[in-house]
């Protein structure tokens, strides 16, 4: 493979990796969406934003590094995707900005909307966050309604915009495909498992650990029930793919079972990704056990990893164009330059120490479990 | 989209990344500039053996960080967005280059800002007091170094270098990454965030200030005062002496944006500032009208600012537009049709290659080759002016006078007035009699409000001051934009606007409700 080449498709398992890295993290709006189901006093409701509120920056900061990473190594989706499906994106926004306020007003005093509100921005944001960024991710599988015109910035008279959407209703016709309403729930229910998970590793108390078991098992059939909806129906789905040699895309039947079983080291990786969420699942419903979270978490991340790896190598259009399919984004044609890619990758060696660091801070905040006595000594400093 | 009926999409975009980046502008200077200012009381903490009163200093201040800082992140990320929702064409024309500092910011310096940020609000009592200390400095490091990419990216799109137009792929491709690191784009850093920390210490004085006068907290507010007025003189100090360098920048890259923040029509030799004036509303390019109403001149003060030197020619609007071949300026109507010459390549090329006219796609690529004397012939006598192909009049390149002349008058006279302040209270502090200077304290109190006042000010003059170009003279914003209604702009502008408006509200009730608590044993 060629030097520019395997730099795309480095960045490709960047974007990927950073992508199984957020949707693990959505644990922080998965835990949200329950902080009235399994708490039944206020001390416990406390306990369960403190535990998520810790570490909701993490997300947050993921989403900007995911937003950040993709513009870097492939303008013309960010181009494409965000400037078109504007008021999918402007949603997904309007959904994190409420959260970054909601965990620090409120409690405090003189907060002007009330404790109740802001409790509601955390949900909702819990909610439309995760549904809509994975509903979004889906059309990276399913494709949207976009054309793609490099040369139109040429033109002085008449159109000069390069990526342009074919619908007014700028990305929220992607609810019209059912994949993508699959992959959102699913995105959404993974959360509040993975959530779940979080708890019983980083709480100790009887009652939110009893009352989370019913939404935890609800919870858990409907993700699985979803993503294989969601996987099955890929797997029979025809996909676009890019014929190196004169870079034409064309359809091709069964497309990304075609990947799987052309790229095996994905395939068996995605497997144990998904045998390691399942184990996950298992373990926190037979027995609360506070190290689901180790087989849940790093599974989603192996899996969601292995499953964007699968929508981007072995020439396949990871944002396929339903109105034009010569428009469709592939990593070959959507990437920056060579010389950008290099040296992108050169700063990107130093991403371990960022992870380890992260790491390190992390560990030293969980060292003791939150309980019902550690929040009330936490005093002002608590959310 | 055609041109002309994009101009409505343009200035709902433009209103809309406006509103985002003056909001995000209202909280991210008081970050960049309490962490430092916590970093240090933890520090004096520590260093005298753990003194209560410095801990308890240090977690107030801390707790008014951590109120600001959660809306500062939310802006912030909106406003990284924004460039593909609303920018797509710019996104695409260089996102080559303007995406990398985009993400190093994320990957480094934001995880870093996040990281500690926990740590330091949360770990008081789950780490040791060295490793808690490291996280309040790593904590303002981080949300520095995550300015200093912002800023590198800001400062490249005003002083575009380290790239070169790729005719195939119709974009800018980054060739030096160092280049983008210009001395413009680390002035405007150095000038950004001392401000920031000039803000920092006008709020942490002007609270200080307002506990002397209630009689509460009395030493903890002198020792903070003491702490902020330091950090403020040093960094008002050094805004104006970043201030001075950026106005020699934006003279040699920006000329438009130096004659229009002084209203300068007619350039000239050793060239007035007007220290304070009022603009003749009549006065419009063309005209008799005289620039000013009324104004209080230096002859040559603007000449030595801008290059230093009181004798040398500052180019006035006239000039910029019209040209002035004595001085060798090219008009703007010239540099119209030079660019179109430029992008008419992109036309020319698409048709050879769908012709398979290969010897024609070579000669034009070869015209953007810089490393030949052909391409660098082209590129300096055409590609250099290609934004301005998309231009519909000369007068296109003209900013807002009104905007950026006032807008600069107040940055400046508040940047100085910060200098006084800041004396003053060290005087007063040293002599011991801070306490006894009522009105004094007042007068601190009421300029809470000024450097917010001075920042936005400043970034008026920046933005405002560059525009029609969203790339100095490589993209105009009409070029840039997204292929959306105005409609769908307008209605998440208003969503946004009274989004931002009630969570400033709220901010600003709970930190006035925190002020009055006070800091808690």
């Amino acid at each position: 493979m060629e030097t520019y080449a395997l730099l795309q498709h480095y960045w490709w398992f960047i974007i990927s990796l950073l992508g199984g890295i957020l949707v693990f993290l959505l644990f922080i709006q998965g835990g949200q969406t329950l902080i009235y189901t399994i708490t039944s006093n206020d001390t416990q409701k406390s306990m369960v934003i403190n535990s998520l509120g810790h570490k909701w920056e993490l997300t947050f900061t993921t989403l900007v590094t995911f937003g950040g990473a993709f513009f870097a190594s492939f303008p013309l989706f960010y181009s494409t995707s965000f400037g078109g499906a504007f008021y999918v994106w402007m949603a997904i926004l309007f959904f994190f900005v409420i959260q970054a306020v909601a965990y620090e007003y409120r409690i405090k005093p003189d907060n002007l909307l009330g404790q109740k509100t802001y409790e509601w921005f955390l949900i909702l944001n819990g909610l439309f966050g995760t549904i809509l960024l994975g509903t979004a991710v889906g059309t990276l599988f399913t494709g949207a309604e976009f054309t793609v015109a490099r040369d139109n910035i040429g033109n002085l008279t008449g159109n000069n915009t390069i990526s342009q959407w074919q619908t007014p209703w700028r990305g929220l016709e992607a609810v019209t495909d059912y994949r993508n309403i699959a992959l959102g729930l699913a995105v959404f229910f993974l959360a509040r498992v993975l959530a779940i998970h979080y708890f019983y590793n980083n709480i100790r108390d009887n009652e939110i650990a009893a009352l989370s078991k019913r939404p935890l098992l609800i919870s858990s059939i409907l993700f699985v029930a979803l993503f294989l909806t969601f996987l099955i129906s890929l797997l029979f789905s025809d996909g676009m793919a890019v014929d190196p040699a004169n870079n034409l895309i064309h359809t091709e039947p069964y497309k990304y079972l075609h990947n799987f079983i052309e790229m095996p080291v994905i395939a068996i990786l995605f497997l144990i990704g998904v045998i390691s969420v399942l184990w996950g699942i298992w373990l926190g419903i037979s027995s609360a056990s506070p190290k689901a979270i180790w087989f849940s978490g790093t599974g989603t991340v192996v899996t969601v990893t292995m499953l964007l790896l699968t929508a981007g190598f072995n020439n396949t259009a990871y944002y396929p164009s339903l109105a034009d399919m010569q428009s469709s984004l592939t990593i070959y044609n959507s990437s920056s330059s060579e010389f950008t890619l290099k040296t992108m990758a050169i700063v990107s060696i130093l991403i371990p120490f960022v992870l380890a660091y992260i790491w390190y801070a992390w560990k030293a905040m969980n060292k003791k479990p939150i309980t019902a006595k550690t929040i009330e000594e936490e005093g002002g400093e608590k959310y | 989209m055609s041109i002309l009926t994009a101009i409505d999409v343009v200035d709902w975009s433009r209103a809309q990344f406006a509103l985002t980046a003056m909001y995000h502008w209202l909280f991210v200077p008081l970050t960049l500039g309490l962490g430092f200012i916590c970093a240090f009381m933890e520090t004096i903490y520590l260093k005298r053996g753990q003194d209560p009163e410095w801990k308890k200093m240090t977690k107030f201040w801390m707790r008014l960080f951590a109120i600001n800082f959660a809306i500062g992140i939310a802006t912030g990320l909106i406003l990284e967005f924004e460039f593909g929702t609303n920018w797509s064409n710019y996104s695409y024309f260089v996102g080559d280059i303007f995406g990398a500092p985009l993400a190093i910011e994320g990957i480094f310096a934001f995880f870093m800002e996040s990281t500690f940020f926990a740590v330091m609000f949360f770990g008081w009592d789950k780490v040791s007091p060295r490793f808690h200390l490291a996280s309040t400095w790593l904590t303002a490091i981080g949300a520095n170094i995550s300015a200093l990419w912002i800023l590198v990216a800001n400062g490249w799109m005003q002083y575009p270098t380290g790239m070169a137009f790729n005719v195939e792929t119709a974009r800018n491709e980054m060739v030096n990454f160092w280049d983008i690191i210009s001395d413009v784009a680390l002035v405007k850093f150095g000038h950004s965030v001392t401000s920031g920390f000039v803000l920092a210490s006008v709020f942490v004085v002007g609270i200080s200030a307002w506990f002397l006068l209630k009689k509460r907290n009395t030493h903890l507010a002198e020792k903070s005062m003491k702490v902020a007025a330091i950090f403020g003189l040093i960094s008002s100090i050094a805004v104006v002496w970043t201030g001075d360098a950026s106005g020699i920048y934006v003279a040699k890259h920006q000329p438009m944006k130096l004659a229009s923040m002084e209203a300068l029509y007619q350039g000239s030799e050793k060239a007035p500032l007007s220290i304070v004036g009022i603009l003749n509303p009549k006065k419009e390019i063309g005209n008799d009208e005289d620039p000013m109403l009324w104004d209080i001149k230096v002859n040559g003060m603007l000449s030595f600012l801008a290059f230093h030197d009181v004798k040398s020619f500052v180019p006035g609007i006239n000039d910029l537009v019209y040209g002035n071949t004595e001085r060798d300026i090219m008009s703007t109507a010239e540099k119209m049709e030079r660019g179109k010459v430029a992008i008419e390549q992109l036309r020319l090329y698409k048709e050879a290659i769908q012709e398979g006219d290969t010897a024609t796609a070579r000669s034009i690529v070869g015209k953007f080759d810089h490393t030949t004397a052909e391409g660098q012939q082209f590129l300096n006598d055409y590609f250099k002016y290609f934004g301005y192909g998309y231009l519909s009049a000369p007068t296109d390149i003209i900013p807002n006078i009104a905007l950026t002349f006032y807008g600069f008058r107040i940055m400046v006279a508040l940047g100085l007035w910060f200098i006084l302040l800041f004396t003053v209270i060290l005087i007063l502090l040293h002599k011991q009699r801070i306490s006894s200077y009522k009105w004094w304290l007042w007068v601190v109190v009421w300029s809470i409000p000024l450097p917010y006042i001075a920042g936005q000010a400043g970034w008026v003059v920046t933005e405002v001051g560059r525009q029609p170009w969203t790339i100095q003279d490589l993209l105009p914003t009409v070029a840039s934009i997204s292929s959306l209604d105005a409609a769908a702009v307008k209605v998440t502008f208003f969503l946004f606007a009274v989004l931002f408006t009630i969570l400033l509200i709220a901010e600003i009730r709970i930190m006035l409700k925190q002020i009055k608590i006070g800091p808690k044993e």
